[in-house]
């Protein structure tokens, strides 16, 4: 069996295995792997006993449910209306120098991707962007600099 | 000058909601649900169907298992209240969600959280947590789980949130059947937003008058708004309803306001010229909260761009006009833009977009016409210079 396999296997036996386990179990693989491979969409319709098609389909439908491999660190900046014009293209450009990417690109080493995304709900406090589950409201070219600078010495 | 707007605490005080759950339970589920009726309360997540109308029906229908869902995927641009009352008064939503578990006679509930506000999930299992016990102490059975949404605006309506739920493409149903006979898993089920459950609540503890005595015929009560934009003062304020958008941008706005989105990407802009005469509510335009001020500096093409960009990538693809219209929409206002149209194209534009109001499956579709209508009309000179 494959880490990815038992890994499946493992949430499959604390969500269970029926079709309302799908969106749990996709979540815990993509927050333990980054994305989701095919070889773990293909474990979680065997584990689940649903078509790949179908798996595949429910998992490209969500733009969190990556199908392409991201970094350990995911940051998504905020681009609607508000943030846009409280600046996040700043924010976004200050991330780009400091990482050495573009925008909806992975370092070579696999530990950030930079993201957009849309309205996180902080519209009050922008430019807001999150890293993984955590959030950075009212952030700046200098606030974001810090905060990335913990990241890349965090492991 | 006198600020006229009044303000209301009745989301964000604390209260003793085990006390408000105790003196429900020895009332009729009747009762309570005629209460919820007669103060007039309407959804707060924007649709504004009538409370108390939507808990009567889940509860006559015959079934057995029903549920309540608290919707918390709120992800229209421009609203942050629902993030903010679950982080205050998070118990206030349990027990409204346990309120209408007992009035429709379900025993299960789901908070549907989307994804951006997982860093909620700890503290809001801990009160649950906490909230079980308590019910337990009661006598009462209701169990709340929280299933948690992945980035995808479209989910928030509740036939797509429950197809979510149900482990699928967030894809919206067909209604009817509606949600109270037909819903998660086939059950009768409630769908309610995160503010309406706590109004529910306060309406259970002080009774219809209080709540129904504020506000317009139409729109009674007090409402969470999420103010934001150029204002100086931006953030969260419970305020009664019955304000026009004068009065509004008298408290907000940063005295160059010449423009206010009123509803978020899916609600309606609308100019200076108008603010006096819109009122702020089901009589006039209708907002989930979502307040959004521009002052002079902005330029309203971007604006309409930024929304645009938004529907198009949330259109969930299953029915051709919103699929097809949002891109049609997107790229004919930049080419009317950079001048490869005509400006009388935007007439063919707003035809399609009217297609657009009447063909499209779920709300997400239908709503597209009122940003773009509403800009284009008061903008119009904006969008093609």
């Amino acid at each position: 069996m494959t880490k990815i396999e038992e890994l499946v296997k493992e949430q499959a036996e604390k969500h269970g295995r029926q079709r309302t386990s799908l969106m749990p179990i996709l979540q815990a693989v993509v927050s333990s792997e980054h994305y989701l491979s095919e070889e773990a969409m293909v474990a979680i319709a065997t584990e689940l006993d649903l078509s790949t098609a179908d798996v595949f389909g429910t998992a490209s439908f969500y733009t969190f449910l990556d199908t392409v491999p991201r970094g350990k660190y995911i940051i998504r900046v905020c681009k609607t209306i508000t943030c846009h014009m409280k600046g996040k293209d700043e924010i976004i450009r200050t991330i780009e120098d400091m990482l050495k990417i573009k925008l909806g690109e992975t370092t070579t080493d696999k530990k950030f991707s930079l993201l957009q995304a849309n309205c996180l709900g902080w519209c009050h406090k922008g430019p807001v962007m999150l890293i993984n589950d955590e959030v950075y409201p009212e952030v700046t070219p200098e606030k974001v600099t810090e905060i990335v600078n913990q990241y890349l010495k965090k492991g | 000058m006198e600020k006229q707007i009044k303000k209301v605490d009745l989301i964000f005080g604390k209260v003793d909601y085990m006390a408000i759950m105790e003196q429900s339970l020895k009332r009729t589920r009747d009762e309570i649900i005629l209460d919820v009726i007669d103060s007039g309360l309407r959804g707060r997540g924007g649709a504004g169907f009538p409370t108390g109308l939507k808990w009567k029906f889940a509860k006559n229908e015959d079934a057995d298992q029903k549920y309540v869902i608290c919707n918390a995927d709120e992800g229209e641009p421009g609203t942050f209240k629902d993030r903010e009352i679950l982080t205050q008064v998070p118990e206030k939503v349990l027990a409204g969600m346990a309120l209408c578990g007992y009035c429709i006679g379900a025993s299960e509930g789901y908070i549907y959280l989307r994804g951006e506000y997982n860093f909620l999930l700890p503290s809001l299992y801990k009160h649950i947590d906490d909230f079980h016990k308590k019910l337990k102490a009661m006598k009462f059975d209701f169990t709340i789980r929280i299933c948690s949404g992945s980035g995808a605006y479209v989910c928030g309506e509740e036939t797509a949130l429950m197809e979510s739920m149900e482990g699928k493409r967030g894809e919206p149903r067909n209604k009817p059947p509606f949600p109270t006979s037909e819903g998660y898993l086939g059950k009768p089920t409630s769908v309610n937003n995160v503010e309406t459950l706590v109004f529910a609540l306060m309406i259970a503890k002080e009774g219809p008058t209080k709540f129904k005595d504020m506000g317009t015929f139409d729109s009674r009560g007090s409402k969470v708004f999420s103010v934001s934009g150029d204002t100086p003062t931006p953030g969260i304020y419970e305020l009664e309803l019955g304000m026009t958008l004068e009065q509004f941008v008298e408290e907000f706005g940063d005295g160059d306001t010449k423009a206010v989105q009123v509803g978020g990407a899916s609600g309606f802009c609308v100019s200076r010229k108008d603010f006096r005469s819109t009122l702020i509510g089901f009589e006039g335009i209708p907002t989930g909260g979502s307040m959004m001020l521009f002052n002079s500096s902005r330029s309203m093409f971007n604006i309409l761009n930024d929304y645009l960009e938004f529907m198009e990538e949330e259109s969930c693809g299953q029915c051709t006009p919103c699929r097809v219209g949002c891109q049609q929409l997107l790229k004919g206002i930049e080419a009317v833009k950079k001048g490869i149209k005509p400006p009388a194209y935007l007439e063919d534009l707003q035809k399609l977009s009217d297609t657009m109001r009447i063909a499209s499956k779920c709300g997400l579709g239908q709503s597209v016409p009122n940003p773009f209508n509403s800009i284009i009309n008061n903008f119009r000179e904006e969008i093609i210079y």
